[in-house]
C-alpha cells in the first residue's frame, strides 16, 4: 500500500473532500462552496489526493469533476480489516477467558457464604 | 470508510478499528463482563497468556513480564517462532483499575521509531464493558512506514506472515 495514502487522508479538509466525492464526481467550485475552502485551497488538496491516487479528473464539456478511485480506498479497507479479524480473534479468546473468571468469581462467592 | 467493522455483529460485540488521525489508531469492542475482570486479563500475566496471542493465526506469545506500577516494564515476547520473536516492550504511566491504562509501547524491530503511547479505558454499564484502545504513534511516519512494511511484505509473501506482522502492530 502507498504509504502516502494515510497522510494524504490525514489533513481534515482533504478527508472533508473525500468524504464529499463518496456522494458522486464534483467540479473544484462545488467542492469549496459546500465545504467553506478557497478554490485555491481545493486545488492543492486535490493535487495531493490525485499525487495519492485517490482522486482522479474527469473531463466534461468546460469543466473538470473530479472522483474519487475505488482501488486505494479498498486497500485501506483490506488493512483496516485484517487488523480488525487479528483484534477479534484476540477479543474472542478474552470473551472465553472473563467467562470462565465469572464463573469462578461466582463460585468463590458461594463458598464464602456457606 | 476510514473503519472497519465485523459485519454479523455490529451492534452489540463487533470489534471497530479507526484511523482516528495520521498518528492514531482505534480500536473498540465490548466484552461481557465488568471492568474489574476485563482490566485484571489485560494487565495480569498469567491472564493474558490465555487470550492476547491470537492463536489461529498461528501466533504464541512465548513470554509475558508485567511489573504492574507506574513506571514499571512490560515485556510480550510473541511470534510463530520462538527463536526469533517478535516483541512489544514499554513502561506503565498510569495505573487506574478498573477504569484506565496507559503505557508506552515499542516494537523492538522497529525500534527506532520511538514509542507509542497507549491508553486503554474500560468503561463498565450493565455488568458489560466498553473496551477502547487507543494507540498514538510518535509520528505519522511510524505509523505509516509500519503500515506501510506490513503491505510491502505482505504482497511478498504468504497472508499468514502478514498477519504475524500485522498483530505486532499490536
Amino acid at each position: 500500500m502507498d504509504p502516502n495514502l494515510f497522510s494524504a487522508l490525514g489533513e481534515p479538509n482533504r478527508f472533508r473532500i473525500v468524504e464529499l466525492l463518496r456522494t458522486g464526481a464534483r467540479p473544484v467550485n462545488d467542492i469549496g462552496g459546500r465545504l467553506k475552502l478557497r478554490q485555491s485551497q481545493v486545488s492543492q488538496h486535490l493535487k495531493v489526493l490525485k499525487d495519492a491516487g485517490l482522486v482522479q479528473a474527469q473531463p466534461r464539456a468546460q469543466q473538470r469533476l473530479y472522483a474519487l478511485r475505488a482501488q486505494p480506498l479498498k486497500q485501506l479497507q483490506d488493512w483496516l480489516d485484517r487488523y480488525r479479524r487479528i483484534w477479534e480473534e484476540r477479543f474472542e479468546q478474552l470473551d472465553e477467558l472473563v467467562d470462565e473468571l465469572k464463573s469462578k468469581e461466582k463460585s468463590d462467592a458461594a463458598s464464602k457464604v456457606r | 470508510m476510514l473503519q472497519a467493522r465485523s459485519g454479523e455483529d455490529t451492534m452489540a460485540r463487533g470489534t471497530t478499528v479507526e484511523r482516528k488521525s495520521p498518528q492514531e489508531l482505534l480500536v473498540t469492542r465490548t466484552v461481557n463482563a465488568p471492568a474489574q475482570i476485563v482490566f485484571d486479563a489485560w494487565t495480569k500475566p498469567e491472564l493474558l497468556k490465555r487470550w492476547w496471542a491470537p492463536r489461529p493465526l498461528g501466533v504464541v506469545l512465548f513470554e509475558c513480564d508485567a511489573d504492574l506500577r507506574v513506571g514499571g516494564t512490560y515485556r510480550y515476547a510473541f511470534g510463530r517462532d520462538p527463536n526469533n520473536p517478535e516483541v512489544f516492550s514499554g513502561r506503565y504511566v498510569e495505573i487506574n483499575p478498573p477504569g484506565r491504562l496507559v503505557f508506552t509501547q515499542v516494537y523492538e524491530r522497529m525500534r527506532d521509531v520511538g514509542e507509542a503511547l497507549v491508553t486503554v479505558t474500560f468503561e463498565e454499564s450493565q455488568g458489560r464493558t466498553l473496551l477502547a484502545l487507543h494507540q498514538r504513534f510518535p509520528s505519522k511516519e511510524a505509523l505509516d512506514g509500519a503500515v506501510a512494511s506490513g503491505m510491502e511484505r505482505g504482497m511478498r509473501e504468504t497472508f499468514d506472515q502478514l498477519d504475524t506482522l500485522v498483530t505486532s502492530l499490536q
